[in-house]
């Protein structure tokens, strides 16, 4: 099972996935709880900018964006289902 | 009479915050800023019923923590002046993440009805709401609102009312949820002490600041250390349950307190709030858009595509409103000059004050367009997608992705003006990006610069002129990237600021909320006009004015005249010419004196004096004194460059379209080498912002950083100009 869970920032457009753990602290931390990404949310990446950074993310029912070096610190665990 | 009942707005953005407030109060809103930071602060008034209602439009935040201005500014609102109701305007097609701040609302104890706006959106989604059942479980009103269409506007408004009645002089009741047991028996503790002492109680829930110190909440710690001892006593027990929680979970008391919270959220959405409509999840029209906008390779395009449509939209939809109101000024400079005796007063109002505030007015149809058009971008979401594509690129330079737009509107495609150009970085939320970007965006070759860009390469570089201009433009865009690099590698140092940002659904605006937004802004710049500058300008006037000429030479340029008029009269009768002919042959000899004389006066006032004290020193770029005086006088206006340089060349006032004797006679001077043109091109373009611009630093930020801008770019200038004045003469 634990295989399964890597950093945000490998996950391909399309794929569902939920959140395991988020490693960030600080202003950051906060800022990702507020938005909703806490452990247990359900997310997928629907698109990343022309230069691969940073990347969108619907969950909760809105589109979110952040850097890679910010989706490092968020490790998730792909459905299943999506594969 | 009776007092209003105050009703503050607060809310996510995105949620159509203001499109709520903007619906409720309309024109009878009045906006500026909290004292010393630049978070807008609008107020409005309206009459509910025999009740008058004032209505405070709190930041929008995502939450109350107090890491953004926007947060601290919400949250002591509440903490101090205790409004009678709060409307919590939220995006119900988010509505889990939206009530994460309705949460934080009701622990502090505010009285919080709900508006469900975008109840479209959410049915497009496929979410059903049911606000009914949402308002028993958290005991407060829900009123649904389409704010856009204006529907529910009518219910909002009654229930705020009746709301903010019932609660008026009540004790606020905050909302306790659990913690868990790790932190709840900690909470008490806290508490307790809280209690005890009657620490900071005059201003939050004791339970509330309890949960800050867990929090490790700045502003919270410092107001509690110099509130008195229990302070130590609390960071003590704060201290102690983190350390606790991270060796038993691994997890700050911080993600706890949200975790709990988020679980406090589903546990009343699952009780048959919301739901989702059993079918096949749309891919909706929001996405599909954006599918086109952010892809690959289009959407850098049409990025492109739009900047530059709202770039000439703003500079040729501009000229026509500013033609007007140069003629306006043009005709005020015409009758004040007629009605006013000849002498210091005329010279006073004319020179001083009708050109100067004229020259700053002329700018307010620019303004006006260009905030329309960001308004437009902001308000429909397009801007957030701009700043998703190019935060890569910007990123590297310590910039934001929300910086292009101050780049650009500052001359980043030549042309532009800094003024709106700074303004327009009030998009951005991260105070040191925006500060770099504010000291940076005055480098881009604006309108005003352009002129004498177009002179100097007319000259220097006839064969190669559209391939100069383009050099300079490029130039500035080098120097804005790399001097911000530079800037947050020193003295605006620091990590950048996370783009964790939301991607709004696109919109179509409401046309009132765009020509509201433009208006305040463009308000802003008027009332600035008048006071700030007009001193600056009268300033520079006196500068260039006084002291006056001694009466021994007045009276040699008059015996020169007299002697002008007689030889003109002499020749013309010589030649034999008609009274026209005549006439016009002693108004150009006439007019050769009078501009020897402007050229003496200049030289010899105080303007005068500093450009030829400089040049010592700015020889070394190869300025004389009248590049000296000219630029001095730049510093009000770029414009004023080309016109003052004819008034030391004795051609009288020049106009900078129309420049081509000018032209000569830079080109006749011999101590005018391609050396000096491209020094001073590059001395221009980097230079001191003019003075509005510097006006404008200061209002985005605050002085400090003006006039750190004025001297670091003029230092940066001149260095540059030294550097190419003597690389380029060795040669």
């Amino acid at each position: 099972m634990s295989e399964q869970i890597h950093s945000l920032r490998g996950l391909a457009v399309g794929v569902k996935a939920e959140v395991r753990r988020i490693e960030a602290h600080g202003e950051l931390g906060r800022r990702i709880r507020d938005m909703g990404l806490i452990p247990g949310t359900e997310i997928e990446v629907i698109g990343r900018a022309p230069l691969k950074d940073p990347v969108a993310l619907r969950l909760r029912g809105f589109t979110l964006t952040l850097r890679n070096n910010e989706a490092d610190f968020i490790y998730v665990e792909p459905l299943a289902s999506s594969n | 009479m009776q007092k209003p009942l105050v009703i503050a707005l607060a809310g996510n953005p995105n949620a159509g915050k203001t499109t709520v407030f903007n619906a409720i109060t309309g024109a009878r809103q009045h906006v500026g800023n909290y004292p010393g930071i630049t978070v807008e602060r609008k107020e409005g008034c309206v009459t509910c019923g025999d009740r008058k209602l004032q209505l405070v439009d709190l930041p929008g935040t995502y939450s109350l923590t107090a890491y953004s201005q926007e947060e601290v500014v919400a949250r002591e609102y509440l903490a101090d002046e205790r409004p009678d109701a709060v409307i919590h305007v939220l995006n119900a097609s988010a509505l889990e993440r939206n009530l994460y701040l309705t949460v934080q609302l009701l622990e502090l104890g505010a009285p919080v009805m709900l508006a469900l706006n975008v109840m479209d959106e959410a049915r497009a989604h496929g979410w059903i709401v049911d606000s009914e059942r949402l308002s028993k479980l958290l005991d407060l009103p829900v009123v649904e609102t389409i704010a856009r269409t204006g529907k529910g506007m009518d219910e909002l408004l009654a229930a705020a009312g009746t709301h903010a009645q019932e609660n008026q002089n009540a004790d606020w009741k905050p909302l306790t949820i659990s913690y868990g047991p790790d932190l709840d028996p900690v909470i008490a503790e806290m508490v307790d002490a809280i209690e005890r002492e009657k620490f900071l109680t005059d201003r939050y829930p004791a339970r509330w600041t309890a949960i800050k110190y867990l929090e490790r909440d700045d502003a919270v710690l410092e107001q509690g250390r110099n509130a008195g001892k229990v302070a130590e006593t609390l960071e003590d027990l704060a201290r102690r349950v983190a350390e606790h929680c991270r060796t038993t979970l691994n997890m700050d008391p911080e993600a706890i307190i949200a975790d709990y919270r988020y679980g406090f959220i589903s546990s009343i959405l699952k009780q048959g709030v919301l739901s989702r409509e059993d079918r096949k999840e749309r891919i909706l029209l929001s996405d599909k858009i954006d599918r086109v906008l952010t892809q690959r390779l289009v959407g850098p395009i049409i990025m492109v595509a739009v900047l530059f449509a709202i770039y000439n939209l703003t500079f040729v939809l501009g000229e026509v409103p500013m033609g007007w109101l140069e003629s306006l000024f043009g005709f005020l400079h015409d009758t004040a000059a007629s009605i006013l005796p000849d002498g210091l007063l005329q010279s006073l109002v004319v020179s001083g004050v009708i050109d100067g505030v004229g020259g700053v007015l002329g700018f307010v149809p620019l303004i006006m367009i260009m905030f329309f058009c960001i308004s437009f971008l902001e308000d429909s979401g397009y801007m957030a997608r701009v700043a998703y594509m190019l935060d890569k690129v910007f990123n590297f330079f310590g910039l934001h992705g929300s910086s292009v737009m101050p780049f650009i509107i500052s001359g980043g495609i030549a042309g532009g003006c800094a003024v709106p150009g700074v303004m327009a970085a009030r998009t951005l939320r991260s105070p040191k990006e925006k500060i770099a970007t504010v000291l940076t965006a005055p480098f881009m070759t604006c309108g005003a610069k352009l002129p004498v860009f177009i002179l100097l390469v007319g000259v220097f570089f006839p064969t190669h002129q559209a391939l100069a201009l383009f050099l300079v433009s490029l130039a500035g865009w080098t120097m804005a990237l790399v001097t911000s690099k530079v800037l947050r590698c020193t003295v605006i140092r620091g990590p950048s600021t996370p783009f964790v940002l939301e991607l709004p659904p696109y919109r179509m605006p409401t046309f009132r909320g765009m020509c509201i937004h433009t208006w305040e802004r463009t308000w802003h710049y008027i009332k600035k006009a008048g006071t700030v500058i007009l001193a600056v300008s009268i300033l520079l006037w006196a500068l260039m004015t006084f002291p006056s000429l001694p009466q021994d030479q007045v009276t040699q340029f008059e015996t020169m005249a007299e002697t002008a008029q007689t030889q003109a009269l002499a020749e013309a009768q010589a030649q034999n010419l008609s009274t026209e002919e005549t006439d016009a042959l002693v108004t150009s000899s006439l007019d050769d004196v009078a501009n020897q004389e402007a050229e003496a006066a200049l030289l010899h006032s105080y303007a005068g004096r500093i450009g030829t004290a400089l040049e010592p020193v700015t020889s070394w770029a190869g300025f004389d004194w009248r590049l000296n005086i000219a630029l001095v006088g730049g510093f009000a206006a770029k414009e004023v460059v080309i016109s003052t340089l004819g008034t030391s060349y004795s051609l009288g006032e020049v106009d900078p379209e129309d420049s081509g004797s000018l032209a000569e006679r830079i080109e006749s001077n011999p101590n005018f080498t391609m050396a000096t043109a491209v020094a001073l091109m590059a001395f221009v373009l980097i230079y001191a912002p003019c003075f509005v611009t510097v006006v404008t630093i200061a209002k985005e930020t605050n002085w400090k950083w003006a006039i750190f801008s004025t001297a670091y770019s003029t230092i940066i200038g001149f260095v540059l100009a030294v550097v190419l004045y003597q690389g380029l003469s060795v040669t």
